[in-house]
């Protein structure tokens, strides 16, 4: 039996009943990064040694009979690069924290580990999550495991990558307009969106904190919703966490935040042996606007293949039109920038991260510090979100945006009156070449319509795998729910999983001794952080050094 | 929308940001493109509606003040680009 070809929860299960030590199956995946992720380049960090010593220290308590309740003991994880790791560098795959070691952890990474997780290292990601391909990191680009000449999305593009060339049975990732749902989709993975306030943001490093949510990544259904079920909770560090109540549609009020109450997804799954029952009295609405020019045609075929699927077997399916989706892109980049350069002005190179050398006084201090820490889309948005925030243009951009914002929930508010969920595609294409789109940054931005209105109306999504295109790329769709009705979209989508098996494949690169049919990723073209940004500094995908505190995999 | 030489200077100024003038050409066409992009809004009658900045509105959460963590000092001054004892060094700021 192979560890690796197992999924998170058989592992935790197979732990738990002593049939494989956490120390093997550690061992496993870290084997798998050191021959594996020369090709994709998913790590920034990996820690061996502290993820060694973990391993054993996990066996021991589930040898003492603890970790009763945690369906995870002992499973290797991936985290991506913007989760604060208590002493193993956090950079963002920016220059600006490359040498930044937290003191603290994220309350996520808390939890995992008081559930016996065991973190093997930190995933690649676009710079301070700002992208869709991975390919605005400071440490190079990530390479898709189907095919590493393409991009594998983003931007948790480290933490899909991870999981689907089988470095890390999961990972989580964070969505502020897709960042989990489309990596997942173009990898042939399962990832979910929660509603807004569901996961702790503590210890996330912010890019746009209302829009923010940190989510799963894994191989299928049961796997992110055991995950979500882990991590989802009010968290008095994260003022904006919450307990919803699925009834309401809305945050339990502060006292009822007291009771006990947590999302319990896994009993939501639908009995495989009985998936129509699961479906049974479904109502899934169709935006038939989202089916037009723009959209490749494989992906609207699979998706509307998958609307057939879950139809034939009892849900009911109705087509709408949701037009106001033509403005979710403006009104996001508007409000994701204006946030990300409130969020951004605390790196100025005095209390932690990069410092320049080249100041002779304090303001200069920040202005080349940023400079030179910041990438390119970084700076680009920063600097967009300064200006509709800035006197003169606020009303006319920002609070412009802020209202469609609001236009946008009304218009969810109101497909959930006659639809349980809405099925939609993720992404417009499937994974597209390393260097093809981003120099044009409107055509990327458009890449996100049909992921952006989502984190606006902070309602969750679940996006899945649900076919193939002629070039063997993985397709994706989601199923978008009403707030806190994460148990519905799970229900459902583990119904399709049951019927389907695009969950199942993997990758070449998956096998032992697949990677050998790749190439390597330096020696694919645009791959590296230099020609990506060449006003940045030269240090790209093999030269930056670890820090005290982390080391890195021999891999990298 | 136009974005001009000034006005990408003062943006770039509220950024704390410097520019080369061929970074500044640049993201004066970038700025003017996104613009005029997302001035698509404008084709929306969004009068009388709310200003919506956040998924749950109205949401007070009260805490009692307590002392959870101990003297980090040292931790914190870790990461310091520039230290001196228990302080961060910088550059004289008042002259």
């Amino acid at each position: 039996m192979n560890i690796r070809e197992l999924t998170a929860l058989e592992l935790g299960s197979r732990i738990k009943a002593g049939e494989i030590k956490v120390r093997e199956a550690v061992e496993a995946y870290l084997d798998a990064i050191d021959k594996k992720d020369a090709k994709i380049n998913a790590y920034i960090t990996v820690i061996r040694e502290q993820a060694l010593e973990r391993a054993d220290q996990v066996q021991k308590e589930i040898d003492a009979g603890g970790y009763k309740d945690s369906l995870l003991a002992g499973v290797p994880v991936a985290i991506k690069d913007n989760m604060n790791t208590k002493g193993v560098r956090t950079s963002a795959a920016s220059r600006i924290l490359d040498n930044f070691v937290p003191p603290y952890d994220a309350t996520v990474v808390e939890t995992l580990e008081a559930a016996g997780a065991v973190i093997i290292g930190k995933v690649n990601m676009d710079e301070f999550a700002m992208g869709g391909s991975t390919e605005t990191s400071y440490y190079g680009a990530t390479g898709n495991p189907w095919d590493n000449t393409k991009v594998p999305g983003g931007s948790s593009g480290g933490s899909a990558a991870a999981v689907a060339a089988g470095m890390a049975p999961y990972a989580l990732g964070s969505d502020t307009g897709g960042s989990i749902r489309q990596p997942a989709a173009f990898t042939g993975l399962t990832g979910i969106k929660p509603t807004y306030g569901s996961v702790s943001r503590y210890g996330l490093l912010a890019y746009a904190s209302s829009l923010d949510q940190i989510g799963p990544v894994a191989h299928d259904v049961a796997d992110a919703a055991a995950i979500l079920s882990l991590i989802a909770g009010k968290d008095s560090k994260d003022s904006t966490s919450v307990i919803g109540d699925a009834e309401t549609k809305t945050p339990y009020d502060s006292e009822e935040w007291l009771r006990e109450g947590k999302f319990d997804l896994m009993s939501c799954l639908a009995d495989p042996a009985n998936v129509d029952l699961s479906l049974k009295g479904l109502t899934i609405g169709i935006p038939s606007n989202y089916f037009s020019e723009g959209l490749d045609q494989e992906t609207n075929d699979a998706v509307l293949a998958a609307a057939r699927l879950l139809k034939d077997h009892g849900a009911s399916v109705k087509r709408f039109n949701m037009p106001i989706i033509d403005y979710a892109v403006p009104a996001y980049y508007i409000i994701a920038c204006a946030e990300a350069s409130s969020n951004l002005s605390r790196y100025d190179g005095i209390k932690y991260g990069h410092r320049t050398t080249e100041a002779d006084n304090i303001t200069d201090t920040y202005y080349k510090s940023r400079s030179e820490g910041f990438g390119e889309e970084v700076r680009r948005r920063i600097m967009l979100g300064s200006f509709v925030l800035s006197s003169g243009y606020f009303d006319a951009y920002y609070k412009k945006a802020l209202q469609v914002r609001a236009l946008i929930k009304k218009a969810f508010d109101e497909a959930f009156e006659s639809y349980d969920m809405i099925l939609s595609p993720v992404s417009p294409t499937t994974a597209y070449d390393i260097g093809g789109q981003i120099s044009d940054p409107i055509a990327m931005y458009m890449a996100d319509i049909y992921t952006v209105s989502i984190n606006l109306a902070g309602v969750p999504s679940i996006s899945l795998p649900c076919g193939f295109d002629s070039k063997g790329m993985p397709i994706g769709m989601q199923l978008i729910g009403d707030s806190f009705s994460e148990g519905k979209l799970v229900k459902a989508a583990s119904a399709f999983q049951a019927l389907t098996d695009y969950h199942k494949q993997r990758p070449a690169i998956f096998a032992d001794g697949g990677e050998a049919a790749y190439k390597d990723m330096t020696e694919i073209a645009g791959a590296s952080r230099a020609s990506v940004d060449a006003g940045s500094a030269s240090a790209a995908a093999t030269g930056a050094s670890a820090p005290a505190g982390t080391e890195k995999g021999g891999a990298r | 929308m136009k974005i001009t030489d000034e006005l990408i200077d003062y943006i770039a100024d509220l950024s704390r940001l410097h520019m080369s003038d061929e970074e500044k050409k640049k993201a004066e066409d970038d700025l003017t493109d996104v613009l005029n992009y997302v001035e698509k809004l404008n084709e929306l009658d969004t009068a009388g509606m709310p200003e919506m900045s956040h998924p749950f509105e109205n949401v007070n959460c009260f805490r009692e003040d307590v002392v959870t963590n101990s003297d980090k000092c040292d931790e914190l001054l870790a990461n310091a680009p520039d230290r001196k004892d228990r302080y961060f060094k910088v550059f004289k700021v008042v002259e």
